[in-house]
């Protein structure tokens, strides 16, 4: 407290009971008063964001989400390129408890059989009431690597002679659920690391554009105009092709990133050259440079810090239209090709509307890039609220 | 090694800072130049306090950081003495401004955007003795002695600026600005963004400090009465000039620039039984001039005759007592019946 405070309440003549702590200034704040002098920014960015529910639930769909894809062919019952003859097309399986035998506590599926309609020629699948498929937990399948690493072959679920469709199959008899779920590597990581890429070019060339200013800064600035006059499909479309055909899938896979990334630098470096301007001339700098901190220090100890959680919240909002980029890529044919597997090269087979009137579950994935991209929204919306604790 | 009168720790001479007005699509060409500061000059005296006092926009704030070399004189020379002899703050290379502003150190006006709200108030105050290699160890004791100096608790090294009051904050950026123990302290508007009640706080602890380290100040208000509480001398700007430097008391009783008189007499007396009437200035102010013909003042100036429009008046002495300074940059210094203020 100021000494004037004190100073006048000495004044005052009225003998006012004393509380017993009332010199010790700490004690009568209260605890959580206490708390906040001493919290750094990310304290008091968490203390609010943890007010914002929608963003808090975001976090938490995104953060299974991404652990579902790590783990994803541990969770899937089979390969993701794996073919089940005489299967195609199968509409998903629905998981049961119960039926007129009673209840099971152990879920099951019935087995498929398919038919043919003589008058229409087309296949149909009858689900064999008679028979109960349970399904059980940590069976062993196909191997595969988990992380990477350690050789394995335990899924999560799995049914004994027969099989599980979740999501059903697709039109070569490959099951969408596993898909779904090794799709979302490539889709979920291309947009993190085309972020982190246009993180990166943002940074240097906004930040370079706001600190130097002049020649410089009208040259970077002009380039970012050009760029964004661009419409952005048919350059994707020309860049796309443009990557060599003989290209392996994860190549493609990093030249699509780098394609979407160089595109997408632009907002952010405007973003970043903004803070920096602001900044450069915010007295706390000009006070560092009179106490004598070197010029690469203050861009350290006071530029990046004043701006990295505006830089945070709005790369979270930029993630989703990287995965759409990606989405809309593959679904014309020019980003990822089979065999890779990504939501876009799957919702690619859900172009015409005979194999969707059939097959409407092929749509299946496109509900995850819904879900994916507004669960970012909503977390981006929540650190932007956040990003700044002190309302400048 | 440029000379200067003993006792002068701070002088001043024609000091300029033109802001160059750019125009053009692509190749950018200088069409103009906004005058800031446009040849000021004047000198400081060891251990005493010179008020500058001016409008909005008329350039006390540069006044400031060109002295400090935050930003870059377009003219003149300032020079300083430091400990190892006289410097020439206008020349200076990095090495040595970053070795002249131990001894020279600013206050900020808006205690809230001059500390950095994601550092602890121990690194802020520290980031002086940081850049200049004090350990750790000699940092944290000095910091302690600082915040108790100014009159905070010792404890508050680790807290945050958000949780103090502008008052508060004013205290910490005092200390900081002394932490290198600095002979030239200059105060850009310190209090000017403080409740009136900590204002006084604020004054008096600047006050306390130059009696106890014998500092130096160049103190930078738009406040009259604070000013005439604070300094010793004043300088009036108008428009990028000192338009009337003198002594205090003789600045309020006697002024001899039209600028100063009105000046004095917006400010409020706390007298309510007198019948207060401030004059109305004529017109608004004009902003920093692209071109200099004539006086500045004069399309305001109630007095403005036909030289006024013509010709630009000099700062010049009308002292007849060698031990009393007073000039005014006025045609019509010595005809002028102007009034003060007691």
């Amino acid at each position: 407290m100021d000494q004037g405070l004190s100073s006048q309440q000495a004044t005052q003549n009225v003998p006012l009971p004393k509380p017993p702590s009332a010199d010790d200034d700490s004690t009568a704040l209260g605890k959580t008063e206490e708390k906040v002098f001493y919290a750094t920014q990310w304290q008091l960015m968490w203390w609010k964001f943890r007010k914002h529910k929608v963003a808090m639930v975001s976090a938490v769909v995104i953060i299974f989400m991404y652990i579902c894809a790590i783990f994803a062919p541990f969770i899937a019952p089979y390969a993701p390129t794996e073919r089940h003859r005489g299967f195609l097309y199968v509409p998903p399986q629905k998981v049961r408890f119960w039926d007129e035998n009673g209840f099971s506590l152990r879920p099951f599926v019935y087995p498929i059989e398919q038919e043919i309609d003589i008058m229409t020629m087309q296949r149909k699948y009858i689900e064999d009431t008679s028979k109960r498929l349970p399904v059980k937990f940590f069976v062993r399948g196909s191997s595969y690597k988990l992380l990477g690493l350690f050789e394995c072959d335990i899924h999560l679920f799995g049914v004994e002679d027969g099989k599980v469709f979740l999501f059903g199959t697709d039109n070569m008899g490959r099951d969408l659920f596993t898909r779904v779920l090794y799709g979302a590597q490539i889709s979920m990581s291309i947009g993190l690391v085309g972020v982190f890429l246009s993180l990166l070019l943002g940074l240097v060339f906004g930040g370079i554009s706001g600190y130097y200013g002049g020649a410089v800064d009208n040259a970077i600035q002009r380039i970012i105009e050009v760029l964004r006059s661009f419409p952005t499909i048919p350059l994707w479309m020309a860049l796309g092709a443009a990557l060599p055909p003989e290209l392996s899938p994860v190549g493609v896979y990093m030249g699509i990133t780098i394609i979407l990334s160089l595109i997408g630098w632009t907002a952010l470096g405007r973003q970043v050259r903004g803070k920096v301007l602001a900044l450069k001339n915010e007295d706390f700098v000009i006070a560092a440079r009179l106490a004598g901190t070197s010029e690469p220090r203050i861009i350290m100890t006071h530029l990046i810090p004043s701006f990295m959680s505006h830089i945070i919240a709005s790369l979270t909002l930029s993630i989703p239209s990287m995965i759409l980029a990606e989405t809309s890529l593959s679904f014309l044919g020019i980003g990822l090709r089979p065999p890779v597997v990504s939501w876009g090269v799957m919702l690619q087979q859900a172009q015409n509307v005979n194999t969707l009137m059939m097959a409407p579950w092929l749509l299946i994935p496109g509900v995850f890039v819904v879900v994916y991209v507004l669960a970012f929204n909503f977390l981006g919306d929540g650190l932007r609220d956040a990003a700044d604790p002190y309302g400048v | 090694m440029p000379q200067m009168p003993e006792d002068t720790v701070l002088q001043v001479t024609n000091l300029k800072k033109y802001f160059p007005i750019e125009s053009g699509f692509l190749r950018r060409k200088v069409v103009g130049n906004v005058r800031a500061v446009d040849g000021v000059s004047f000198y400081i005296k060891k251990g005493r306090t010179l008020g500058l006092v001016g409008e909005s926009g008329c350039g006390k704030t540069t006044v400031a950081r060109t002295i400090l070399r935050a930003i870059d004189p377009t003219e003149g020379s300032i020079l300083f003495r430091t400990r190892d002899g006289i410097v020439d703050m206008a020349t200076l290379d990095n090495e040595g401004l970053k070795k002249a502003r131990t001894e020279i150190q600013m206050v900020f006006q808006d205690p809230y955007s001059s500390l950095n709200p994601r550092m602890p108030i121990m690194d802020i105050i520290a980031e002086p003795l940081r850049a200049h290699g004090y350990s750790r160890k000699d940092q944290e004791e000095r910091v302690k002695e600082l915040l108790e100096l100014v009159g905070l608790r010792a404890e508050y090294a680790r807290r945050y600026p958000h949780s103090f009051s502008g008052g508060q904050r004013q205290r910490i950026g005092i200390a900081r600005a002394l932490a290198l123990n600095p002979s030239v302290v200059v105060a850009d508007e310190p209090v000017s963004a403080l409740d009136v009640s900590v204002q006084a706080q604020v004054l008096n602890l600047l006050l306390d400090l130059q009696e106890q380290m014998g500092l130096t100040y160049l103190f930078i208000s738009h406040d009259l009465s604070v000013v005439r509480y604070l300094c010793d001398r004043v300088a009036v700007m108008y428009l990028g000039r000192i338009v009337e430097l003198a002594d205090v008391d003789i600045l309020y009783g006697q002024p001899r620039h039209p600028y100063t008189s009105t000046l004095l007499s917006s400010v409020p007396d706390a007298d309510p039984r007198s019948a207060w009437h401030a004059k109305a200035i004529k017109g608004e102010i004009t902003g920093p001039p692209r071109e200099v013909r004539g006086c500045a003042f004069a399309p305001r100036c109630p007095y403005a005759v036909g030289i006024c429009k013509s010709t630009a008046p000099e700062l010049r002495s009308i002292s007849t007592d060698e031990s009393v300074t007073h000039e005014v940059a006025c045609h019509l210094a010595e005809e002028l019946e102007l009034e003060g203020v007691s």
